[in-house]
């Protein structure tokens, strides 16, 4: 190792994955990974949030999980808590729309109304 | 230069000179314990304490080097803060020590019984509590170590390292157990120890101190069957009258002589007898090693301490050392046999006593192959203390005795045999010789060679007679020996001769000589003071070159036939052998 | 990608308790979960917390358990991890707020720490060194080298104010710069870090090397740079083989790497480091002892000056410093010197890490800025006393520091408030005793320490501090005089003055500070042959008050010696001549009746 470029490279490789020790997430991601949210497939929305956010490197957003919220039919659920905003719920997640989820929700800061259980039970 | 004040007087001192040497300088003594000039500057016992503008804590003055940060600072040498605190460490010393000064050999001239009392000590068992005890060692064949006595200054330590290089011993375990001893606790015996004394001679109590063989003397001298006949070494001659209040270098040969036959021996002798023929036996050695090829350098093989450094730490040069037996054994093995046959006296009823300035010599007299006649050609050895000691029991007054001569055949010692007692002294005797042969045996050959004369640890010089080039080296002090020897193996030093005293300056200044206290040997050179009477001795001689002897002429013609001849190398001569570090 | 991280302290703490046992259980259970994906388990150094071990902290959330046993270790991989269910009775007490999980970081443990030496520790992986890259690790080594003269880093030091956490204090910045200036043209200079940590219950540099060793492979560049060394010495007790291991394999990265070695960043700078074991011995974390030891010689101290400085290792300019000293130097290079001097107090500033023990409810590693009162420490950090007992006094400074009584707690801490009220900061033990511990016996425990750690090289400290031991004995024995009190005080203060090394300075400093604070304990040990803390067995007497024995005799036969006697249902006696004072009588007796005093 010989230039700072080469330093950084491996400071910023490695950034997302101790970052996750720091306590200082604002946005929580929690998903629901009961039996009833696994059976419907949370494992790889979790994966896919928990990924897609080291990626972007979203330093203030944390991923976790929580256990059966009571509305089994729409896992996989998964909810944005974010300080001082009303709770955003999405229901029947999959990797793909946890994609978007981060992209305008998490990064744009835009919730994406059509997988929302609001619009749901409308 | 600093400017300091010393008890508010200014002075201005080079800088690094310590705060002790600056007030000795300046006529103030500092009292020191563990302090012993260039080689033991640990600070450990704290006697030497004193106040220094600025300082924590007291400063221990014989390590504290002035420095231009301490301008202007005003230090204290005997302050009531200072005095109290040096009576203190005394205190502390005496509650773990045995207290046994009436029956001490030391007692008189032990520097702890001496600061005791000028420092006020008015209760010796003010701190007293739990104490060390350990087992004397008596385990080596020229000295004791008592550690109940010891007080942890670690002289000895530094004169067995740094003087000598040989370092076997050192302290063990920490805090309160502290202990100077052998590595593991082994005996002394058990170890390379090369006998030469010098811890004894750095001691300040009495926890070291030669092994006593006085009451082998008186009894022998008590034994009506003994002839009992003493010969002593060429440095007693320069160290036996400061036991008798005689200042350092006065040469008491005469009164040495008379207070020997006062004490009873039927004859005395001296060991400058041996030295001349020593001389003649090893010059014709070394010539025999120039011209006919022989291990070279040669080294010289009078000091058994040296010797047993050579056949434990560098037995690679045995085959350099010279067969010559030291001068004490020549001198024994010529009375058990060509004066016992020429007395008719039976070599078994003769006691032969030897005074030596060395403890190595009670080691050496028990070596192998040093028993010409088949019984040892010395019986016991003392040092030059035990003799002192000898001559006060037996009540002489020394210092009023009139001078008395040795006897023959071994009374004459030529001027080269005396100085053999100091450094160089070997050489210069053997160059006389060597130079007298190699430039055709003429009587003006050269008698003086300056160049090997003098304290320094290591010289070197260089005389061409005949043709014949010789180099040579004079070392004394086993560390330097080491460092010369290391040069050798190296190729970088290339002579042909090497003189090697074990202890430094010479035999003026062996583990057997009178002690002097540290704070006299701190500022005065006990070498080169020493040497002086003997080198005095030689100048006033009328016979300085070894083979002009008539003793030593008459005893080849009578006995020994041919210089280096058969009957001389079976009487003269000795072997060695690689012993190992340990036993 | 990990979504989750679950750290495993691996400090010796927690290790002695199991802690990797339970790290492979861990990985094996999270295997068969199929997690092994998405959970990675990390092994770090000390959180500080080493009374709750073995812990663990599971994030993102920051759920700390504690005391986890290696059967706990499959609910939790299957509840937590698998299913998101905090298992909350493995969940440590102060974290459970309300019935709310909150973070370690906001309980009063850590809320008051300021973590600047134990920064990385429990947070990264100390085995591995892009973690310690992550954490912007080697920057402020790629800023001096690229960016800075050697003038420029002593500067920075200097103005920090950066004190010796080690013990005495002396300025960091200013130790350099003598090494840097002093002997011009050294054909060799040193640069050596001084881990020998011996101070009864003091433990944070073994944190730090077994928690983030790089830090200090990056700090002693940094001095080497600053002061011309190329080469470095670690002296590690041999007692730390977590924390030798784990330097080793940092060092060895940071070889492979390039960031030890020759031209580090291709700056011309060359630097090594090697490790030196000591064997053990307190004496040789005393400096000029501790540059013996590395030597191959007899681990005792010399005469100073000449300072290190100036003839250290080898006779050579030499900078010794302790690792938590060493912790501080990167992050005062990447954060300047005006961040650190923004804490601490006038002439200390910065943090200070504290080992907590004795009589307090969390033991541990806690670091906190300089300048917290030791009441915070104590009471908010700390938690107080265990049940409900009166704070007595606060240890500071190990063997060679004093107690601090209850009147002092509201003073600040730092280094010259400490000494001057008879303590000092040492290397950080802090050990609080309460109203049962007697002060003449805690004096004796510390000189114990002394007489046994004493090198036996200077006159006071091999026998002086074994005469004052003695004398304590004395006391606590109940044989001594006032006057011996007067002798035991003056003795003190010759050991002070007198001392070859600091070790023997500061070794009265545990008695000097109980006669200060506490003399009439001593007195009353003297005087009235009683020890008011009752402790100290030949002054204590146990007696049966007659009115209350109901002649159960469950003394008498609990009694090891048969001392008491009695008949049923009737009061009972004790033969104070044979009586051995063990107290079993006491704590068995139901009704109270058994006094001690």
């Amino acid at each position: 190792m010989k230039t700072l470029e080469e330093l950084m490279a491996i400071r910023n490789k490695m950034q997302s994955q101790v970052n996750l020790r720091a306590e200082d997430a604002t946005v929580r991601v929690v998903v629901g990974m009961a039996t009833c949210g696994i059976a419907a497939g949370a494992r790889p929305v979790l994966t896919a949030f928990s990924d897609g956010i080291q990626e972007k490197g979203l330093k203030d957003v944390m991923v976790t999980q929580t256990g059966c919220i009571g509305l089994c039919q729409y896992e996989p659920i998964v909810e944005v808590i974010e300080p001082g905003k009303e709770k955003v719920t999405y229901i029947r997640m999959t990797a793909e729309k946890a994609a978007e989820v981060i992209e305008q929700h998490l990064i744009g800061g835009d919730v994406v109304a059509k997988y929302t259980i609001s619009t749901e039970l409308k | 230069m600093v400017n300091i004040k010393i008890n508010g007087v200014d002075y201005a001192v080079e800088e690094g000179t310590t705060i002790l040497e600056a007030c000795r300088m300046n006529g103030i003594r500092i009292p020191t314990l563990c302090w012993l000039k260039e080689i033991n500057a640990i600070g450990a016992c704290r006697i030497c304490v004193v106040e220094m503008t600025g300082a924590r804590s007291l400063v221990a003055s014989c390590v504290y080097p002035i420095s231009k940060f301490d301008e202007g600072k005003n230090i204290l040498t005997h302050s009531p803060a200072v005095l109290e605190s040096r009576k203190t460490t005394l205190q502390l010393l005496l509650s773990n020590h045995n207290k046994k000064c009436l029956s001490c050999d030391r007692s008189g001239n032990c520097e702890l019984q001496t600061l005791c009392r000028e420092l006020g000590v008015d209760d010796e068992n003010l701190f007293d509590g739990a104490k060390n005890e350990y087992e004397i060692d008596t385990s080596a064949a020229h000295m004791y170590r008592d550690n109940n006595k010891c007080i942890n200054c670690r002289r000895c330590v530094a004169a067995c390292e740094k003087t000598q290089g040989v370092g076997v011993i050192g302290a063990n375990n920490r805090g309160f157990a502290t202990e100077i001893a052998c590595a593991f606790d082994m005996d002394l015996a058990d170890t390379a120890c090369v006998s030469c004394g010098q811890c004894i001679a750095v001691c300040p109590t009495g926890a070291l101190g030669e092994k006593d063989d006085t009451d082998k003397v008186w009894a022998a001298l008590a034994d009506s069957t003994k002839t009992v006949v003493v010969q002593t070494a060429p440095a007693v001659r320069a160290s036996l009258g400061e036991a008798f209040g005689f200042p350092m270098g006065t040469d008491v040969q005469g009164k040495l002589a008379a207070a020997l036959f006062k004490l009873g021996f039927a004859h005395v002798f001296d060991t400058n007898f041996g030295a001349d023929l020593t001389i003649l036996e090893e010059s014709n050695e070394l010539l025999e090693r120039i011209t006919k090829g022989g291990a070279l350098p040669m080294i010289t093989s009078c000091s058994p301490g040296w010797i047993r450094y050579c056949e434990a730490y560098q037995p690679e040069f045995i085959p350099n050392l010279s067969s010559c037996k030291s001068p004490q054994q020549m001198t024994g093995a010529m009375l058990k046999t060509y004066w016992a046959e020429k007395n008719g006296i039976d070599p078994k009823n003769i006691v032969s006593v030897s005074v030596m300035p060395c403890t190595a010599k009670k080691f050496e007299i028990g070596r192998d192959d040093q028993a010409a006649a088949g019984v040892a050609d010395v019986d016991i050895s003392i040092t030059t203390r035990e003799l002192a000691k000898m001559i006060d029991k037996a009540g002489i007054r020394f210092a009023e005795l009139e001078d008395a001569q040795f006897e023959s055949p071994f009374g004459s010692g030529t001027g080269a045999a005396v100085i053999f007692g100091a450094t160089g002294g070997v050489m210069e005797a053997a160059l006389r010789t060597a130079v007298w042969k190699l430039t055709g045996e003429k009587n003006d050959s050269p008698i003086e060679f300056a160049e090997v004369r003098g304290v320094e640890g290591v010289k070197f010089a260089e005389y061409t007679a005949g043709g014949v080039t010789v180099k040579v080296a004079v070392v004394s002090g086993l560390a330097n020996a080491k460092a010369l020897l290391e040069k050798v193996k190296a190729g970088e030093v290339d002579v042909h001769f090497i003189e090697i005293m074990a202890c430094p300056g010479g035999c003026v200044n062996g583990g057997g000589q009178i002690i002097v206290p540290a704070d006299v040997r701190n500022f005065t050179d006990i070498r080169a003071e020493r040497a002086k009477a003997l080198y005095n001795l030689d100048a006033k001689n009328t016979v300085r070159k070894s083979h002009e002897s008539e003793d030593v002429k008459r005893v080849y013609a009578e006995f020994l036939g041919e210089i280096g001849g058969h009957k001389a190398h079976e009487l003269l001569h000795t072997t060695y052998k690689a012993s190992g570090l340990r036993k | 990608m990990y979504r989750s991280q679950v750290l495993i302290c691996g400090g010796t703490g927690c290790t002695s308790s199991g802690s990797m046992k339970i790290a492979d259980k861990l990985e094996e259970e999270i295997k068969k979960n199929g997690l092994a994906d998405e959970v990675k388990v990390v092994r770090t150094g000390c959180f500080g917390l080493c009374a709750l071990g073995p812990i663990m902290i599971v994030y993102p959330e920051g759920t700390f358990y504690s005391m986890v046993k290696i059967d706990d270790v499959p609910e939790i991989v299957e509840e937590h991890l698998l299913k998101g269910r905090v298992v909350t009775r493995l969940v440590y007490d102060e974290t459970v707020v309300a019935d709310q999980i909150k973070s370690l970081n906001k309980t009063n443990v850590y809320k008051k720490q300021k973590r600047v030496a134990l920064r990385n520790c429990g947070v990264i992986n100390p085995e591995n060194i892009e973690e310690y890259i992550a954490v912007d690790g080697y920057q402020a080594l790629y800023k001096v080298l690229k960016e800075m003269t050697p003038d420029d880093v002593v500067k920075v030091i200097l103005d920090s104010g950066l004190r010796g956490r080690g013990g005495g204090g002396f300025p960091t910045g200013r130790k350099w710069q003598l090494a840097k200036d002093l002997v011009k043209d050294a054909d060799q200079k040193y640069v050596c870090c001084n881990a020998d940590e011996g101070d009864p219950g003091a433990f944070m540099d073994r944190s730090v090397l077994e928690g983030d060793p790089h830090v200090l492979i990056e700090a002693m560049a940094i001095a080497g740079y600053a002061i011309g060394a190329t080469q470095g010495y670690v002296y590690v007790r041999a007692e730390y083989p977590i924390a030798v291991n784990r330097l080793q394999i940092a060092i060895d990265q940071a070889r492979e790497v390039g960031l030890l070695g020759k031209n580090i960043f291709d700056s011309g700078f060359d630097f090594d480091l090697d490790i030196r074991l000591g064997a053990g011995a307190f004496v040789c974390g005393e400096e000029t002892a501790l540059m013996a030891s590395i030597e191959g010689n007899r681990g005792e101290p010399r005469p100073r000056p000449p300072f290190p400085a100036e003839k250290g290792l080898n006779g050579k300019p030499t900078v010794p410093n302790n690792v938590e000293t060493y912790a501080n130097i990167p992050q005062i290079i990447l954060k300047g010197a005006d961040w650190f001097t923004s804490m601490g107090t006038e002439k200390s500033k910065g943090t200070k890490v504290f080992a907590l023990g004795g009589k307090i409810n969390n033991t541990g590693l806690v670091e906190v800025p300089m300048g917290t009162t030791l009441r915070e420490v104590v009471y908010e950090i700390g938690g107080g006393i265990p049940n409900g007992k009166q704070f007595k006094a606060a240890q500071t400074g190990g063997p060679s520091g004093g107690c601090i009584p209850a009147e002092h707690l509201d003073i600040p801490i730092d280094y010259d408030n400490l000494i001057a009220i008879g303590s000092m900061m040492g290397s950080g033990g802090l050990i609080v005793m309460d109203e049962d511990n007697c002060m003449v016996v805690i004096a004796k425990f510390f000189l114990e320490f002394t007489v046994d750690e004493s090198c036996g090289k200077c006159t006071p400290c091999r026998i002086g501090t074994k005469r004052l031991y003695e004398m304590l004995e004395k006391i606590t024995s109940g044989n001594a005089t006032l006057e011996d009190i007067d002798k035991l005080e003056k003795l003190c203060y010759y050991i002070k003055n007198n001392s070859l090394c600091g070790l023997g300075q500061t070794a009265p400093n545990p008695v000097l500070s109980t006669l200060r604070y506490f003399k009439d304990e001593y007195i009353a040990h003297v005087q009235d042959k009683k020890c008011p803390a009752g402790v100290c067995t030949d002054l204590l007497q146990y007696t049966i008050i007659a009115d209350k024995c109901k002649g159960c005799t469950a003394c008498a036969r609990v009694c090891p010696v048969g001392a008491i006697s009695g008949t049923v249902k009737e009061p009972h006696v004790i033969d104070t001549a044979k009586c051995i004072k063990c107290g079993a009588c006491m704590s068995k007796c139901k009704f109270g009746a058994i006094i001690k005093g």
